[in-house]
């Protein structure tokens, strides 16, 4: 079948009971062969990625085996935690709470914050809130930029694009929360033995929408070759409680809610989903376009922004750098069937 | 120094650790992987800070940022443009 004549949205549905098999199965595979770890620790904020991450945990090894962690702060949105409660309840997990806002504060993350929003906002007082956002591409925005939103007691919506040095201070000191999470993701998974689920879905992973040595540390990530919408689909399968299959996707980062198609994917998830599909498979723009009811140009600029983000990012993505490789990574390497080897 | 030769000198010192090798005017920082989307923030920072001139949301196009010919055109335009407002007010 010719994938450029008969591309739409069903080229995304899967068969959700395969695919939980499939990726049960590997996760228990990997687990005896590779991690030799004897569960899963799974950080849950509500969304539908964690919440889907440890349904799967569960089916592979087992609610005894795996451990959920809810790491709210000052600025989480307050259905977090209740969505995270009622996924715990439903699969049966075990849940530890970690408030990280003692933490943050500790490492001084809301003062940088707040200095750094005061770099375009002087008048950015306690009580106020703030989002990233990022230029729309499908309105023109050829070039990416960011704006800083913030809301004062007025309830005001204020917005300036983001000059270079106060977007990498803002930036840098938001990183300290995922890489607090993830700290603590892996102390409970050293104390218990286990071995940490990352959660990114196919969209996060492939265009680099995590935060090196925060969310994106992790011993497997389940979810990373699905799409988004795939990950829906396995979330009905299993059950996953209609509440947190309906709540909007958010980064829950920022104390002003902020949806993902605001920082950082230009366009909603679903589109996003075919998009990175279609140019995956080669389907040309003009079919993409017509089958989603879009503009040929806006499917090009997504189509670039894709590039892009992926050559942006791709240092996200690499391993520490070595000047040569050592012994046991050189045999490793030719001993890979990639590379016309023999499998170790 | 002409304005084309410090913009060069800005985008081989912060972008190619000071080896200008086969970087020409023409070059697309994009496409030739020069400068990144993030790398394209710092240089817009630069812009506006070093020629005092002010970059709208819809002057940030490729046509205006994408190579050193480029830039140094739509500064000069951006330049034009100032003294010609600023002769034009009493």
């Amino acid at each position: 079948m010719d994938i450029t004549t008969t591309f739409s949205e069903a080229v995304l549905r899967l068969d959700p009971e395969r695919e939980t098999e499939r990726i049960c199965s590997r996760i228990r595979e990997l687990m005896l062969t590779q991690m030799k770890r004897r569960g899963i620790v799974v950080g849950l904020s509500g969304g539908i990625d964690s919440s889907v991450t440890a349904a799967l945990a569960v089916r592979a090894l087992g609610k005894e085996r795996v451990l959920g962690l809810e790491m709210p702060e000052r600025h989480s949105a307050e259905e977090s935690l209740q969505l995270s409660g009622m996924l715990a309840e439903s699969i049966g997990i075990e849940t530890v709470r970690e408030e990280i806002s003692g933490i943050l504060d500790s490492v001084g993350f809301y003062r940088r914050y707040d200095n750094a929003v005061r770099m375009v906002f002087p008048e950015y007082a306690d009580g106020w809130k703030s989002k990233i956002t990022i230029s729309d591409i499908m309105h023109g925005a050829e070039l990416t930029s960011f704006y800083l939103v913030v809301q004062g007691p007025d309830a005001v919506l204020n917005r300036k694009r983001l000059p270079f040095k106060p977007y990498l201070e803002i930036v840098a000191a938001t990183n300290f929360k995922q890489r607090i999470r993830k700290m603590l993701e892996y102390y409970h998974a050293d104390r218990l033995h286990y071995a940490v689920a990352g959660t990114p879905n196919r969209l996060e992973y492939d265009q680099g929408f995590f935060v090196k040595l925060g969310d994106g540390a992790a011993d497997l990530k389940p979810i990373a070759h699905l799409y988004k919408s795939q990950v829906y689909q396995l979330a009905a399968y299993l059950g996953v409680p209609e509440e947190i299959r309906k709540r909007q996707p958010t980064t829950d980062t920022y104390s002003l809610a902020q949806g993902q198609d605001e920082f950082y994917f230009s366009v909603p998830y679903q589109t996003m989903d075919l998009c990175l599909y279609a140019k995956n498979a080669g389907v040309p723009a003009d079919t993409v376009a017509a089958a989603l009811g879009l503009k040929q140009n806006q499917v090009e600029l997504v189509f670039k922004d894709i590039d892009v983000k992926r050559n942006t990012t791709r240092y996200l993505h690499l391993p520490p750098l070595l000047v040569e490789e050592i012994d046991w990574q050189r045999a490793a390497r030719q001993l890979d069937p990639k590379n016309g080897g023999m499998q170790l | 120094m002409s304005l084309q030769g410090d913009i060069r000198g800005f985008i081989v010192e912060n972008f190619l650790f000071g080896e200008e090798a086969g970087l020409q005017d023409d070059s697309s920082f994009l496409e030739e992987g020069i400068v990144d989307s993030t790398g394209i923030m710092q240089l817009v920072s630069f812009l506006q800070e070093q020629y005092r001139i002010a970059i709208e949301d819809e002057e940030l196009i490729p046509d205006n940022l994408d190579s050193i010919r480029k830039i140094t055109s739509f500064i000069e335009e951006k330049q034009h443009s100032l003294v010609v407002g600023s002769a034009g007010t009493k």
